[in-house]
């Protein structure tokens, strides 16, 4: 784990100071709200419906125990008890009062925390693969990479006034857990000829216009990531429009000058750049990689893991949709569901973060890791100790079994919170997760992802959902727009939207109507709601979906 | 022809908690919507805008929004000003938890 050095301390708490005294200007009438509100956007503070709302960065979704218990302790203190986690690693306080934000800062930067550049027309928080430095399919830990990014895009003197705000994303692994390809860079850690490189995705992103980032460089040495990223967000910067806030995002800039002609000027600014880094990235780069060292793996038999799965179905349902392949011999990779039916997707009490950060402590190297699936991840635990994890787990309610299952969803906060959102996302969530529940389906159904997103932004990822719900405003009324087909992986794709939407009341039968007739449809149990659509096609889903239509025809 | 004028309250948020707040009568700021000054012509309303939005020591971002009058106070005609006057819907938090 990246461990703060005195530069990074001191940074930190100079930042601090200097919005504590910025908000004390706010308050005293010094600064009007028009000069208050960039710096409190810059230190990732927004102003939503019912509340102020602070979006602390969580890099790459790594967390240490202490660092989680921190983020219990502030949700306790100066909140409602609660932090909901987000599609980007983040985590986001609902209530909390302006006058406290500089004491919520500090006690962030405590434990290493900050919430810089988690708004605002800048680099935003680099998330990584949530499996990272575990899982069995990856080329290289992808965090030391997404590390270097972060110290090197913080506070990036160029790069503070973008033209929209730029998102990165990394992957050591060929399976995509990132979504690099719905990223404003997204990186992929490859190996050519024994070489180590980077593939660079440029120019994918969701929103009102869902992009699939395209290839900009195959392979590219490690040691030129650098320059070349900076290259990349330098020329975006250039060329990128500030006329229209919706065309100001690179996914545009790389559209209408064409990828052959951003890619020149980026080669071009590259070359300029490459010179000047000199190799005290590669420097920090090493010394990075260091504080990412495996943790000390045991060799133990796996026994006790073997038994409760014979003898505890409860035990081996869990094991068998929340576990993934560790690359060392004997280990797990443990996701926690944060989508317990009827939930809030995301959504943490102070005490299941303390209880999370617990266990992590006791049973997985003091590591705990947020996925862009609103989930918590504990990357490194040994087999045998799974039984008891889980036991402890059932007691605070965090043992759902339903990773990638129809009632693992991803939502937004939507219009119960957002000022930005048209229509709620939470409630549709849960109600969708109450039903499949109730039915008992959720396992036949086997994998199956749904986001939904309240608004044309995005934030639920609803356009590379399986099946993806957009929440609008109607002439003053809840709609839901359904998309199908999206696929947020390696074979990145953007759903294809069935028809008219749905109302508030009908947007969970319509789901159901969607999931049926896959059921009835698909060729096997084995294949897939994502295979099935593939081979079918959209046709049957909208026939089941507007009968009236279908009937018409 | 003109669309015909909409009721409206002036509302914001506070500056140190972010509550939804709503202008009254008195020139003074409310958490509860019952108490809100309904302005009947879009001159009043304008005129009651310029003056709730210059009170930036207490509120953040003061708009007009549409209401319909009733006999218990302004009524929100759109479920976004329905969800401010009374929290989120996943949690019993806000102004539900309040009142």
């Amino acid at each position: 784990m990246y461990s703060y050095n005195e530069f990074d301390t001191a940074f930190l708490a100079e930042r601090n100071a200097q919005f504590r005294s910025q908000v004390e200007r706010r308050i005293d009438g010094s600064l009007t709200e028009d000069e208050f509100r960039p710096l409190r956007l810059m230190n990732g503070l927004y102003l939503q419906l019912h509340a102020y709302m602070l979006r602390v960065a969580i890099p790459y979704g790594t967390l240490r125990s202490d660092q989680m218990r921190m983020l219990a302790t502030i949700a306790e203190k100066w909140d409602k008890g609660y932090g909901h986690f987000t599609t980007r690693q983040n985590i986001q306080y609902n209530w909390p009062k302006l006058p406290d934000v500089p004491d919520i800062l500090d006690a962030l930067g405590s434990v290493q925390l900050h919430a810089i550049q988690t708004s605002g027309n800048t680099i935003r928080n680099v998330t990584a693969d949530h499996f990272a430095g575990a899982a069995a399919d990856e080329v290289a830990d992808p965090r030391p990479i997404a590390e270097l990014l972060r110290q090197w895009s913080t506070d990036h003197p160029e790069f503070q006034f973008l033209p929209r705000k730029f998102k990165f994303a990394v992957t050591g692994a060929d399976a995509d857990r990132a979504v690099i390809r719905a990223h404003d860079i997204g990186i992929q850690l490859v190996e050519k000829d024994g070489q180590r490189g980077v593939r660079v995705f440029v120019g994918g992103g969701l929103g009102r216009t869902p992009v699939i980032g395209k290839v900009i460089r195959d392979f590219l040495p490690e040691e030129d990531l650098l320059p070349y990223s900076e290259a990349i967000v330098a020329t975006y910067n250039v060329l990128g429009r500030r006329d229209n806030k919706y065309k100001a995002r690179i996914k545009i800039t790389v559209n209408e000058n064409g990828l052959e002609t951003f890619k020149e000027l980026t080669e071009k600014r590259f070359a300029e750049l490459k010179p000047l880094f000199g190799g005290v990235d590669q420097k920090m780069l090493a010394e990075i990689r260091t504080m990412f060292a495996p943790p000390a793996f045991r060799n133990a038999p796996t026994h006790a893991y073997d038994a409760a799965r014979e003898a505890d179905p409860v035990f081996r349902a869990w094991a068998d949709t929340n576990l993934a392949e560790h690359r060392q011999e004997g280990y797990a990779i443990v996701s926690i569901s944060l989508k317990k039916h009827g939930e809030t997707p995301g959504d943490a009490t102070a005490d299941q973060m303390r209880a999370m950060a617990d266990l992590a402590e006791t049973y997985a190297h003091d590591e705990l890791r947020i996925s862009h699936e609103q989930n918590v991840i504990l990357p490194h635990v040994h087999k045998s100790d799974l039984p008891a994890l889980h036991a402890a787990l059932k007691d605070q309610g965090l043992a759902t079994a339903n990773i990638g299952l129809v009632s693992d969803i991803i939502a937004c906060p939507g219009m119960d919170y957002c000022a930005l959102a048209t229509a709620r996302s939470i409630p549709v969530a849960q109600e969708i997760a109450n039903r499949f529940d109730e039915l008992k389906l959720e396992h036949e159904i086997g994998p199956l992802k749904i986001k939904i997103s309240g608004c044309i932004n995005a934030c639920g990822h609803h356009h590379v959902g399986h099946i993806g719900i957009l929440g609008l405003d109607r002439a003053g009324v809840e709609n839901y727009q359904i998309t199908l087909g999206g696929d947020g992986t390696e074979d990145a794709a953007i759903g294809q939207r069935t028809g008219p939407g749905f109302a508030y009341d009908e947007i969970t039968g319509a789901i159901e109507t969607i999931i049926k007739t896959y059921l009835a449809l698909r060729d096997s149990e084995d294949e897939t709601y994502l295979a099935a659509y593939k081979r079918l096609g959209v046709a049957p889903f909208k026939a089941a979906l507007y009968p009236e239509k279908a009937n018409a025809a | 022809m003109a669309r015909a004028f909409t009721p409206k309250v002036v509302t914001g948020n506070a500056l140190l908690e972010g509550d939804v707040v709503y202008y009254t009568a008195q020139g003074t700021w409310t958490r509860n919507l019952a108490e809100a000054q309904v302005l009947s012509d879009q001159a009043a309303a304008d005129l009651r805008l310029t003056e709730a939005a210059s009170d930036q020591s207490l509120i953040v971002g003061a708009y007009l929004a549409d209401m319909a009058p009733s006999d218990t106070g302004p009524e929100p005609t759109h479920f976004r000003e329905e969800f401010r006057r009374t929290g989120p819907s996943n949690y019993f938090h806000g102004k539900q938890a309040e009142a």
